[in-house]
């Protein structure tokens, strides 16, 4: 099929090495229909179905006349809907939009204080990558529409991420998306406030305002909408400014629910480099935390970015851990078990845990006021972080539900 | 000559012809049903008068050895895969063939490989008639498309040696590739520059072929120690430049897989061999040279170690992780089938416990008892699993050819088959209503392994009683079956036409399944 490079434009990935994608050329014409071709490494099983949904698409934004040519990889129909949508959009002006199916796996809300140890990151535009990333478990996945997305292709990973959110199972893991930097990041709410985003990952954020700004623009959708309940926001500190307003950013709003510090782009406004000891980001990660802690909401560590390492992962989660860290981000699913494994609590503290909890039960049995463990005191902070690390290693499989029986 | 004829519906109730290139052939009757009688097939008798008293075979060049063993049309030539894609031996053979004028031969390679696409012009001008073997790759979209002038026909290594032994395939010249050799014809894989470990699928060629000829490019004086081939079963002995390349003949899949998926399905595989309490002290498995089985490999070491465990004996496919679990103290012996790396081939030749087998000892279905049957455990591979738990392994959705049966049929008489696969491929479910091609029956498959679930098959109750309460999501095929279509959508059927283009035989030499034209 012929285009005319003027006219035409174009959407999604091809290539060597790209899978479950699909890259739609379209060109819109005067006259003779619609002319759609189909090069697909699945024709056989989905030629018939590609074709079908590419027209369904066309009639939806009522184009009666292109060219257009479908390479796809195997691309399902989420994917091969966002694909359409977009180039339509770059050819036409249009307010419809074209929803794919809502799952009603995907209709879930998160807990304001849920388990965050481990986030995944996925490239916004790389739909081969999203598929699987729920079977791997991880606390979170986030949709990454900032970082992970060549600038030219911002446009189109919105209708994917949209889209996405929509139509692919992430089996329960909390929905996160990363939107663009404060201000262009707004005109992504659009694309995901609808669609059951959980939580909202503001990048390179430095002031409180910017929380103000997209706060503002959240409830102007969720009231368009009708949408009940809260998003919830992690603002990525990754600058020395945001490090600076870290406690000021963590409480503007009451839909903050964790910071997470950046590390890469924080060291390199330092003017320094990211090692493995760290030391260069140690102030930094222990303002973040304790902001956090100030704040009552969590704090998140930067990723490691050497997935093959595995050792340096573990003694990178376990120091993480000791300095305060709640969780970290991860860029490889095989990071995601190492990360639950070494920030979920040990013997040492489920034990600890347990006998705090069983004190507090027998003074509670006994009408006492106070609890106490030994000759200690025991405030009702520490009996409810007990009561939490209990939870958590029962929810992990670390500790048995019938666990005071089996004392 | 008819290509095949007379279409009844075997036990399977796949349609399947009684003759076969002008051969009579038996439709499956169903496992362990069909019951030969009578004598095996019986070589030639040879007289030495005929042969050099001073055991000196060598003839000058393949082309003289081939006029003397009475190259002419129609005759069965049977080369094998132990330099997998590195061979260089059966190209030069059809070459000469194609070159004295030579028509229809049957080629019966022990499995084809890329490389061997080549030999698709001498499939186009009539130099080979059919193959009989496996139709790879290219080979295979040729076969599919209906190119080829006779049936294909597909059959495992242990139904290999089954059919020289049986007679239902008469070798007339038997070409054999070794790495090292002497002028009388004794013959190892375990040395030279192209070896590749050991020389079993070319076994039963040198027992029955009429005419058996070795090609070496590294010739030693007699005697050839140790010598996998004997010299005495050997007609001619052809010294060449090169006959396979070394970097190709290790080539493949014998790195352990990165793609955090698989690495997830084979930890779930390990998981549910350990919960079924199969691994055990004293256990065997055989685990093919694929990414995901050589890290289920890896976890299997795992667990032995945390245990204290050892394991008697692993089957290989042979490479650097198993040879490690050996060395290790992990596993007292290797029965090897194939061996895929230059560690394994070190440890054939350097370790006494590093045994080369045959398709004979390990897989032969019409013999007093064969070694995949003795496992325990056999990770297993596929294209296409039903909802009745029939597999495929050599075609794809799409209707076309592309694998060989290996040792697939013959291990799924282990003591239980797991077959770890993803849901679906680039939107292609993998677990579907009913496989295209039918290469194995339902009843030998016992567990499924996909990254969103695990179906145990409703035979094994046993195993269904063992991983109650399990953490790993256990549920029924037909739920993987639906969870795969919903993400993908349902598939059409691919637009076969009538034409029967190749047959599928079973472990005793019955047919399964015919592949049929796929109308381009």
């Amino acid at each position: 099929m012929e285009f005319n490079l003027e006219k035409c434009k174009s959407s999604g990935n091809k290539g060597k090495g790209v899978r479950s994608d699909c890259f739609i050329t379209m060109e819109l014409s005067d006259s003779n229909g619609l002319e759609i071709e189909i090069n697909s490494k699945v024709n056989a099983l989905y030629g018939d179905a590609i074709r079908e949904l590419a027209l369904k698409i066309l009639n939806h934004f009522s184009v009666t006349n292109a060219k257009v040519m479908i390479e796809d990889s195997g691309a399902i129909d989420c994917v091969i809907a966002a694909r359409m949508e977009a180039v339509i959009k770059l050819l036409i002006d249009t307010d419809k939009t074209f929803l794919t199916d809502f799952l009603q796996e995907n209709q879930y809300k998160t807990e304001r204080d849920k388990n965050r140890f481990s986030r995944l990151y996925l490239p916004g535009n790389s739909p081969s990558l999203m598929l699987n990333a729920g079977i791997h478990k991880p606390d979170g996945i986030i949709l990454d529409l900032e970082d992970a997305v060549a600038v030219d292709k911002k446009y189109e990973a919105r209708f994917l991420v949209r889209n996405a959110l929509r139509s692919i199972d992430f089996y329960g893991a909390e929905l996160m998306v990363r939107i663009n930097q404060i201000p262009a990041g707004l005109d992504d709410l659009d694309f995901i406030i609808p669609h059951n985003v959980n939580l909202i990952l503001v990048p390179k954020c430095e002031e409180a305002d910017q929380i103000i700004l997209l706060n503002n623009k959240i409830e102007e959708i969720k009231k368009k909408h009708s949408i009940e309940g809260n998003i919830w926001l992690m603002p990525i500190i990754e600058s020395a400014k945001g490090v600076m307003n870290a406690y000021q950013i963590a409480t503007s709003a009451n839909n903050i629910v964790a910071l997470a510090i950046g590390l890469e782009d924080y060291t390199a406004d330092l003017g320094t480099r990211r090692t493995n000891e760290a030391t260069e980001s140690f102030f930094a990660r222990s303002v973040v935390v304790n902001a956090c802690r100030a704040a009552g909401i969590q704090p998140i560590d930067s990723v490691f970015s050497d997935v093959g390492d595995m050792e340096g992962l573990k003694e990178n989660v376990i120091k993480s851990k000791a300095l305060g860290f709640d969780g970290m981000g991860c860029i490889h699913p095989r990071q995601i078990r190492v990360i639950h494994e070494y920030f979920a609590p040990d013997v040492k503290e489920i034990d600890k845990a347990k006998k705090i909890v069983i004190a507090f039960e027998d003074a509670t049995a006994k009408g006492l006021g106070v609890v106490s463990l030994g000759t200690k005191m025991i405030d009702p902070p520490v009996v409810k972080r007990a009561q939490k690390t209990i939870d958590l290693a029962v929810n992990m499989g670390k500790l048995s539900k019938e666990w005071r029986n089996e004392e | 000559m008819k290509r095949y004829d007379k279409l009844v519906k075997n036990a399977a109730g796949r349609l399947v012809p009684e003759e076969i290139n002008g051969q009579k052939a038996i439709p499956y009757m169903g496992i362990g049903k069909y019951r030969p009688t009578g004598r095996k097939y019986a070589p030639l008798i040879a007289t030495c008068a005929d042969y050099p008293l001073d055991g000196n075979k060598i003839i000058p060049s393949l082309k003289e050895a081939l006029i003397k063993s009475g190259l002419k049309d129609g005759m069965t030539i049977s080369t094998h895969h132990h330099f997998r894609n590195g061979d260089l031996v059966a190209q030069q053979v059809f070459d000469i063939a194609a070159e004295m004028g030579v028509k229809n031969l049957v080629w019966f390679p022990s499995a084809s490989f890329e490389c061997h696409s080549t030999l698709i012009k001498y499939l186009e001008d009539g130099t080979i008639h059919h193959i009989e073997g496996s139709m790879n790759g290219a080979l295979g979209r040729f076969t599919t498309e209906g190119k080829m002038t006779g049936i294909g026909v597909l059959r495992s290594h242990g139904g290999r040696y089954q059919a020289i032994q049986d007679g239902e395939v008469h070798i007339d010249i038997a070409v054999i590739a070794a790495p090292t050799a002497d002028p009388f014809g004794n013959a190892t894989g375990d040395r030279g520059s192209a070896a590749c470990g050991l020389l079993g699928f070319a076994l039963g060629d040198s027992e029955f072929a009429d005419r058996v000829i070795v090609v070496t490019d590294n010739l030693v004086p007699f005697p050839c120690i140790p010598w996998q081939i004997q010299g005495n079963n050997v007609d001619y002995v052809v010294q060449l430049e090169q006959i396979g390349i070394p970097e190709k003949i290790v080539s493949g899949t014998t790195e352990i897989t990165k793609s955090p998926d698989r690495l997830l399905l084979a930890e779930m595989t390990a998981q549910f061999c350990d919960e079924a309490g199969i691994i055990r002290d004293g256990f065997s498995f055989q685990a093919g040279a694929g990414g995901t089985s050589l890290s289920i490999g890896i976890y299997f070491a795992e667990i032995l170690k945390k245990r204290g465990y050892k394991a008697r004996f692993a089957r290989g496919g042979s490479n650097k992780y198993l040879v490690k679990m050996l060395e290790d103290g992990l596993v007292e012996y290797i029965l090897d089938g194939q061996t895929f790396d230059l560690e394994g081939v070190r440890s054939m030749r350097e370790n006494a416990n590093h045994l080369n087998t045959s398709p004979f000892t390990s897989y032969n279905y019409h013999g007093k008892g064969f070694f995949a049957s003795l496992l325990d455990v056999v990770i297993l591979g596929a294209t296409e699993i039903d909802v009745n738990f029939n597999g495929n392994v050599v075609s794809h959705s799409d209707g076309y050819l592309l694998h060989g049966i290996g040792g697939w049929q013959n291990c799924l008489f282990s003591k239980c088959t797991i077959i770890p696969i993803p849901l679906f491929r680039d939107r292609i479910p993998v677990i579907i209503d009913e496989v295209t091609t039918l290469c194995g029956p339902g009843e030998l498959i016992d567990v499924i392994v996909t990254e969103r679930g695990i179906a145990i098959n409703p035979l094994r109750t046993d195993l269904i009683e063992k991983m109650k309460g399990s953490s790993l999501p256990i549920k029924t095929i037909q739920e993987l079956k639906e969870e795969a279509e919903k993400i993908c959508g349902k598939p059409s059927k691919p637009k076969f036409g009538e034409e029967v283009v190749a047959a599928v035989k079973w472990v005793d030499g019955t047919v399964i399944d015919v592949v049929r034209r796929i109308e381009k």
